[in-house]
């Protein structure tokens, strides 16, 4: 039988598509544990790689002959190897393409509504990661928000219908993944917006975005209102687009909010949190369209892979916002909290320009789940 | 440390460096240490579950310029 490989886009869409497929992950235990692919309708097993190299047979039972097996590991030389041997014992199996490297890497890029005088918004979904950013587009000009390393990918997708990447925003200073922001900025010569206060020690130059400022995409009445957010970070910065989008940056999602203590400042920021979601955000439009800048679950994902919901929807079920008990709240998001991100330290200092970590260091640096969030 | 055998795995992706760690510590008595030095990151945390799983100990983990070595006792 013969060995098939498959692309993580391939993936994605199985995975949008709710297609039930088996994965045998073959990297090690407490790897498996800590991340996976994740979907609807998956069936796992975790074997390592290494208790295979004597041979198949013993968990030639446990695979599935009625639906899709796609073997992974880390790089995907594990799962090439674990692959065929499987084929030559009469299996019909893929690998996927670069492993969970490239599975942290991809970002399927889904259209999610028109804008009022005929631009668009775009959100990037890095399924492998959970992480969004967004593309905001309107007669022949773009804006970026929180994009991520993967720089030609926006480039590519602005080129392909037809814009020129002229602003790029960070909603905050990321701790979970590298920003792609100041790069795609020197590329394109746009302008690079971060928050002042979230920025005080980055090496390089940007425009601060200040609280009610606006920004014009095209020629059209598209505007960009930055709205002052903090708790996730104490610049975080949100973004009311075309009067009907709200990018929440890290500080609220579908069905978890935003942690306060990646800066290491939890109790400090906690009340700045409680201020921006109790506060902050009920004085806007309950008709308002969220668009986080990440997920933690399948669950938050819409039926085309998009992840949005209404303002007014999430006050009434986002668990995070209905916390009338300050107390309570306080301990919510300062008790508990889930690991950090990986190398989170790192990661801050590689945003704020004060170390240049090689293509392979970035990759190691940003494995894992975000853990941006809590629920 | 003093190391029975040495095997020079730099420049090898997973799943090479295990596979020739393993066929190296066949080759060993019990009780004998393998060093093994590697440039693949991820054969960290599988060297440590696969020594664990096997039986082998291992006794020590370094990392000088790139390199990580590990020294491991069969079992």
């Amino acid at each position: 039988m013969s060995v098939s490989v498959i692309t993580s886009k391939e993936v994605t869409n199985k995975i949008f598509n709710k297609e039930k497929f088996f994965i045998l992950d073959v990297r090690n235990e407490s790897d498996f544990q800590d991340w996976k692919i994740e979907g609807d309708n998956l069936e796992y097993l975790n074997i390592p790689y290494f208790e295979l190299l004597d041979g198949v047979e013993e968990i030639l039972e446990k695979i599935p002959t009625d639906k899709e097996v796609l073997v992974v590991c880390a790089k995907e030389g594990s799962s090439i190897m674990v692959a065929e041997m499987l084929s030559e014992a009469g299996l019909t199996v893929s690998y996927l393409k670069g492993g969970m490297k490239a599975w942290s890497e991809h970002l399927e890029p889904v259209k999610v509504d028109d804008l009022k005088d005929g631009g668009a918004i775009y959100q990037f979904v890095r399924i492998g990661k959970g992480c969004l950013s967004y593309m905001v587009v309107s007669n022949g000009e773009a804006a970026l928000f929180d994009a991520t390393r993967m720089t030609d990918i926006y480039l590519d997708f602005a080129t392909s219908i037809g814009a020129k990447i002229t602003h790029v925003f960070d909603t905050h200073l990321h701790a979970d993944h590298i920003s792609g922001g100041r790069l795609i900025a020197e590329k394109t010569k746009a302008t690079y917006w971060l928050p002042p206060k979230d920025a005080t020690e980055v090496t390089f130059e940007y425009r601060p975005l200040e609280d009610n400022h606006n920004v014009m995409i095209g020629n059209t009445t598209i505007n960009i209102h930055a709205l002052y957010s903090p708790g996730h970070t104490i610049g975080s910065t949100s973004f009311v687009v075309d009067r009907k989008f709200l990018l929440s940056g890290d500080i609220l999602f579908i069905d978890s909010i935003g942690r306060p203590d990646l800066a290491g400042k939890a109790e400090d920021w906690v009340d700045d949190l409680r201020e921006t979601l109790y506060k902050r955000y009920r004085e806007l439009s309950e008709d308002l369209i969220v668009l986080p800048a990440h997920f933690m679950i399948m669950d938050e994902l819409n039926e085309d892979g998009s992840v949005s919901e209404k303002l007014g929807t999430l006050f009434a079920k986002n668990h995070g916002l209905n916390i009338e008990d300050e107390t309570e709240f306080r301990k919510l998001v300062t008790e508990n909290l889930p690991p950090q991100p990986n190398a989170y330290q790192q990661i801050r200092e590689t945003n704020m320009g004060k170390i240049n970590p090689d293509i392979e260091e970035q990759r190691e640096m940003e494995i894992g789940p975000n853990r941006c969030a809590v629920r | 440390m003093e190391a029975t055998k040495v095997l020079d795995a730099t420049g090898l992706a997973c799943p090479m460096p295990i596979v020739k760690t393993k066929k190296a510590i066949s080759e060993l008595e019990s009780g004998q240490v393998l060093e093994v030095h590697t440039t693949d990151k991820g054969a960290k945390n599988d060297l440590s579950a696969w020594a664990k799983s096997g039986g082998h100990e291992l006794l020590k983990h370094a990392e000088e310029n790139n390199v990580l070595k590990f020294w491991i006792k069969k079992g």
